[in-house]
């Protein structure tokens, strides 16, 4: 067999993990055992994300592997196949065109698959107006683009009297009691 | 909204704040990076998106800006309207990576003053946010980045899920979209030849250690970048506590090994130190990588506390002004790899020689 990551060399370290019951196995040569930092089980994060999809090949078969590899995210089309080669996702709807795929790739990187972090700044009018404020400077911009000038006059408007209401607002939080 | 051109002269000519050499633990710890991965929720990411979208984030973020207090004073620079030289001063700076550096799309770069505070535009995700802080303060550099993303979240619509995080090109970065570093110098440990166990023992830890300069077998300036390896199933706090605890380790260790130098060694250590001082203060004609291992040789000398060697912030300085960019800017124009190292020589001497006036000890030492 050959290493999994340069191709060339005979596979002489061999890695087998167990994620979820399911075994998935890697097979390297020890030039890219050494490059890769691989001599410790810990080490494993140095894998390229590339070479990290590309060691979990054999823990499928080859014919689902290839239907796996037609599924395609529906808003901007990529492939999964295509994203095994380059480890880049195409758009946020990716994740979860993807996410049976993704989930035990996320555990392997990342041993686990829950975000336990911050959340966005949100909640409260004056953030969702802002954010709506946003999305109708996008949507001008993009009528603009697209030269359709009658919409754009229509949600240039829109933003117009946002921002009078807005002031009014201002001003009258501002009033002395 | 993009910035007179004197703003970027004025960036160039003066020092990036964070090599100030200020901050706790700054004999060994040179900076501290925290770096946050953002997209808008309804653009596809950078790679798959087309030119016009691009322009539509640069727009967008640039509008977020205006009303988020921590960007305040700052300056936009796009990257199809800089040099090649200019976008290469970036990089050697740390402001910009090497992707960013390109200037073939619609990107760009806001800074803030003093270089605290940075958002790469349309990188590898539509936001990369950056904060820099000199010496040992992941605490610190977290809360401003904190900040900072919240200030834009208030008007941004960030593609996130409630179950995996911020969504993220690479889902390397998937979660937090955290990268916290240290940038640390470990000239002790390497000397006498315990580094590889120390460098092991961090990646054990679930850590990534990788050397500044260099391949990672042969690391140049002794000066090693660590930072946080996972992205999802800890929080913010954790990850830089963590990055926080190891680093702490690492300090101790150094220092420790430092004292067995001066212990042991003194005489062979002032001697290297010394040499590397006289080769940095006399030299005609320099490589970038000769500057690198010698400012390390010197750094560990003011940080022994040597007398005579100058401040701390002329040798951390000295690692950023002599790349080929910043030289090139100095200089006022295009030089070659000869003439670079003619320049830059002079440039070293000129910065000691300065650096010697200011402490009164003259040159004759």
């Amino acid at each position: 067999m050959l290493c999994q990551i340069c191709g060339k060399n005979p596979a002489t370290v061999h890695f087998t993990e167990i994620h979820d019951n399911k075994m998935s196995e890697i097979h390297v040569c020890d030039r890219c055992a050494e490059e890769k930092g691989l001599q410790t089980p810990q080490a494993k994060h140095k894998f390229d994300i590339a070479d990290l999809i590309a060691g979990m090949v054999d823990s499928v078969t080859s014919t689902e592997e290839e239907r796996v590899g037609h599924v395609q995210c529906p808003r901007c089309g990529l492939l999964y196949s295509a994203f095994k080669e380059t480890g880049r996702l195409g758009c946020a709807e990716c994740y979860q065109a993807f996410q049976f795929q993704l989930r035990p790739l996320l555990r392997r990187i990342h041993g686990d698959t829950r975000h336990k972090g911050k959340s966005p700044a949100r909640d409260g009018e004056g953030v969702s107006r802002s954010r709506q404020m946003q999305r109708l400077y996008d949507e001008l911009q993009r009528a603009v683009e697209r030269e359709e000038f009658e919409r754009a006059a229509e949600i240039r408007d829109e933003i117009k009297q946002i921002e009078i209401e807005d002031r009014a607002v201002q001003t009258e939080t501002e009033k002395p009691r | 909204m993009s910035a007179p051109s004197h703003d970027f002269d004025a960036l160039v000519a003066r020092p990036s704040p964070w090599l100030d050499g200020s901050g706790p633990k700054s004999d060994i710890v040179v900076s501290t990076r925290v770096r946050l991965a953002r997209n808008l929720r309804h653009v596809p990411f950078t790679h798959r998106a087309r030119d016009e979208q691009l322009q539509g984030v640069l727009a967008s973020v640039t509008n977020a800006l205006k009303r988020a207090p921590s960007f305040e004073d700052g300056m936009l620079l796009r990257m199809t309207e800089m040099s090649t030289v200019d976008r290469q001063v970036l990089v050697e700076r740390h402001l910009v990576s090497h992707e960013l550096g390109d200037g073939a799309r619609p990107r760009g770069i806001f800074i803030a003053p003093e270089e605290r505070l940075s958002l790469m535009i349309n990188e590898e995700d539509h936001l990369r946010l950056q904060t820099m802080a000199s010496g040992f303060q992941p605490a610190e550099a977290w809360s401003s980045a904190d900040r900072a993303d919240d200030e834009l979240g208030t008007s941004l619509d960030f593609a996130y899920s409630e179950e995996i995080g911020y969504l993220t090109s690479c889902p390397t970065n998937t979660g937090t979209g955290l990268r916290a570093s240290v940038l640390i110098h470990l000239p002790a440990l390497v000397l006498l030849q315990e580094i590889q166990k120390v460098l092991k023992s961090i990646m054990q830890v679930g850590l990534n250690v990788r050397g500044l300069y260099g391949e990672h077998s042969d690391v140049m300036g002794n000066l090693f970048q660590v930072s946080n390896q996972t992205t999802l199933g800890q929080s913010e706090r954790d990850s830089i506590e963590g990055l926080e605890r190891v680093t702490r380790q690492v300090i101790e260790t150094e220092e420790r090994a430092r004292e067995r130098l001066i212990r042991d060694a003194r005489v062979q250590t002032e001697d290297k130190v010394w040499r590397a001082y006289g080769m940095l203060r006399y030299c005609r004609s320099i490589s970038s990588q000769e500057v690198i291992n010698l400012c390390s040789a010197v750094r560990l000398g003011v940080s022994l506390g040597l007398p005579g060697l100058g401040p701390l912030h002329v040798v951390n300085e000295l690692l950023v002004l002599t790349q080929p960019a910043h030289l090139q800017r100095a200089h006022g124009g295009e030089l070659t790899l000869a003439e670079r190292n003619v320049y830059r020589a002079q440039l070293v001497r000129e910065r000691l020689e300065a650096a010697d006036r200011q402490t009164g000890r003259g040159a004759s030492a």
